[in-house]
């Protein structure tokens, strides 16, 4: 058993984030919240030249020809630096919508009863019609709620497990740096335990997630896809309350950027094959046979 | 990103599957919990079992993913769990085997392979828990032996055992963690005397020891004198890393049990119950993921030996443990207050969890201090 990525697999990974510091740091983040609604399509038309829409396409149809795992450390990557726009659902599009795979074509999605870049995007897949605008609470997504509601897609529920895993551990970063460097009683706080304990809770949840996520990469096991999301949604979103809470006052600033991994967590908690959704497979899951469950403890 | 297993763990794993569906029924009755000599015969005859198959020294010789299939394959199986065996196997054996001379090494580990001889764990003192570095039973030296006298506690097996992994202070003008030695102590010298403990669960899972004027020849000294806190240091970790899956496999079944007793009770009905124990699903598939990724990371180490990242599984699935059994008492309902379920058992024993072998606390020092790098301090 060889759990861990291999050498190829971090390379890419390695690739994935050598990219998004060049081309989205802090800030090209802070300028993107002072311009809501704006996306670089010069970026967009990038990432598809380094094979981020078309990383599972088989070669054959153009495509790098990798798979779910691959996807998974890219998305994740893609979490870490919250980089916004319709990332997934121009991934999910790729093969399907000519110029998806290219970065030439955005596509959105309805996804759970909400589409995120409806306004910008070149095509719209599912049933948007009578979409409302919201006054989104994350700056970086323009989102509109659709009556219709879809079924969950796996490999999306996945991939925003990843996007997620990679904000919490951005989350638990963040902490420990400001835990690190912010002094008071004349020590830096994260020298006190209940600060300490914490910035450690933040990391047991981001392992936690990962191990789930990653190993949801391999066996592409439905039970094990919701699982994955549902502990990924939970790294992310306590992960940056706990995180906001290192920073103290600091956190509540719209300065800090704290604020924008919670606001980013919200919104992909809501996507489709969370929550209770997620939940409830898993029940269902238990009562499904103990020899399919010995089956998915490999 | 793999899962599954190569050529030679495949082969490893359906070799014991198939000693194990030949060898389980053989086996004689589980004695009573209460029956102390009984259980000792039982787990040591287990061990022998083990030996006599070649299978007795996996924990130490076999690399860690070898170490995961014996110990899910024997826990799918039924198989009887280490029990007595565990300090031997998991904690003296290790630390002899990697500080012990070649003398002491012929001495001490053979027995425990064959399963001849039980060992107990002298470490936590009264006064010494979490802070184990301040213990204070005294060691001097008269000759060629040490002369003990203190009092040991939380002694898993010390009514049984034959021989004592004991930390005794031997320079008290040191400071704390460079003033101990590790000594074996057998446990049929004059001046040892075990006095059992109850547990919350009515139990007498282990004791106290006290130690007055104990003669422990110095060449049962393990290590330095003086350099005992380093040596123990290699014990603890084996303890941190692959000692819980066998108990993440049994969690996973006992989950599937409660979901049937709720479904057969009507419970099902219950949104929120369901919803509960969906995310248990979620928690103990995770925590059995995050057991494969830290043996993949030991493997990868080379050492073997299983790191840090035990403490953030042992910080996750102590709680998990306990949320586990506290759903258990609702699926339960009434029933969650009679001791004759086992249910009920397990959840008062899943509430040493979170501070067995280092407290949650301690554990997020460890997390906080040694993963991210915080600074010390408390």
């Amino acid at each position: 058993m060889r759990f861990r990525p291999t050498d190829d697999q971090r390379a890419l990974r390695d690739g994935v984030r050598g990219l998004l510091a060049r081309r989205f740091d802090r800030e090209a983040l802070r300028a993107a919240v002072d311009r809501p609604g704006h996306l670089d399509r010069a970026l967009w038309r990038e990432l598809g030249a380094a094979g981020f829409f078309a990383l599972r396409l088989p070669e054959a149809d153009g495509g790098v020809g990798l798979g779910l795992p691959e996807a998974v450390l890219a998305f994740e990557e893609a979490g870490r630096v919250l980089l916004p726009g319709p990332l997934l659902a121009t991934h999910l599009a790729a093969g399907r919508v000519p110029g998806a795979a290219e970065g030439e074509t955005v596509v959105a999605a309805v996804d759970g009863g909400l589409v995120e870049w409806l306004d910008r995007a070149d095509v719209v897949r599912g049933d948007a019609d009578g979409a409302v605008p919201l006054d989104c609470v994350d700056p970086l997504t323009p989102l509109h709620s659709v009556p219709a509601r879809g079924a969950a897609d796996p490999v999306a529920v996945l991939l925003t497990a990843a996007e997620q895993l990679g904000t919490a551990t951005r989350a638990c970063e963040l902490a420990v740096q400001h835990a690190r460097a912010r002094e008071q009683f004349g020590r830096p706080i994260g020298a006190f335990q209940a600060v300490k304990h914490l910035c450690a809770e933040l990391l047991v949840r981001v392992e936690t997630a990962r191990a789930a996520v990653y190993a949801a990469a391999v066996t592409a096991d439905p039970a094990d896809i919701a699982a994955a999301r549902l502990l990924a949604d939970e790294a992310a979103v306590r992960g940056a309350r706990d995180c906001l809470q290192v920073h103290g006052g600091m956190g509540f600033t719209w300065e800090a950027d704290v604020h924008l991994l919670l606001k980013r967590a919200w919104v992909r908690t809501r996507r489709a094959g969370g929550g209770t959704e997620g939940e409830e497979l898993l029940a269902r899951d238990l009562l499904s046979g103990t020899d399919r469950q010995r089956d998915c403890l490999r | 990103m793999d899962l599954s297993d190569g050529p030679e763990d495949a082969e490893f794993r359906a070799r014991l599957r198939e000693w194990l569906a030949r060898t389980l029924p053989t086996l004689p009755p589980k004695p009573s919990p209460d029956d102390w000599p009984g259980r000792r015969a039982y787990d040591l005859g287990w061990q022998r079992t083990l030996y006599e198959a070649g299978y007795a020294d996996v924990h130490w010789e076999a690399s860690p993913g070898v170490r995961l299939i014996f110990l899910e394959e024997t826990e799918k199986a039924g198989a009887p769990y280490v029990g007595a065996g565990f300090v031997g196997l998991l904690h003296a054996g290790p630390t002899i085997a990697a500080e012990g001379t070649a003398e002491q090494r012929a001495r001490w580990l053979p027995p425990v392979l064959r399963g001849e001889e039980v060992w107990c764990q002298g470490f936590s003192e009264p006064g010494a828990g979490s802070d184990l570095a301040a213990l204070r039973t005294r060691a001097w030296r008269d000759g060629d032996e040490y002369v003990v006298s203190g009092s040991k506690i939380w002694t898993s097996h010390a009514e049984v055992a034959d021989w004592c992994e004991l930390l005794v202070r031997t320079d008290p003008e040191a400071p704390k963690h460079r003033g101990i030695t590790w000594l074996a102590m057998p446990m049929d010298a004059p001046g040892v005397t075990v006095r059992p403990l109850r547990t919350l669960a009515g139990s007498t899972e282990f004791a106290e020891v006290f130690l007055d004027e104990v003669r422990v020849p110095v060449a049962n000294r393990v290590g330095a004198e003086n350099d005992g806190w380093r040596v123990t240091m290699v014990t603890l970790s084996f303890e941190r890393g692959t000692a819980f899956v066998g108990e993440v496999v049994a969690c996973r079944r006992v989950l599937g049990e409660l979901a049937a007793r709720a479904h057969r009770d009507g419970r099902w009905d219950d949104p929120a119950l369901r919803r509960r124990l969906g995310r248990l699903n979620a928690e103990f598939r995770a925590l059995w993921r995050l057991t494969q990724w830290n043996v993949s990371e030991a493997e990868a180490a080379r050492g073997g030996v299983p790191g840090v990242g035990g403490s953030v599984f042992k910080l996750r699935y102590s709680q998990a443990r306990q949320e586990l059994y506290d759903t258990a008492a609702e699926v339960l309902g009434d029933t969650a207050l009679d001791l004759a379920h086992p249910w009920v058992q397990g959840r008062l024993s899943s509430l040493s969890y979170t501070i067995a072998a280092g407290t949650s606390q301690i554990q997020r020092d460890i997390v906080a201090e040694r993963i991210l790098g915080l600074p010390k301090g408390r």
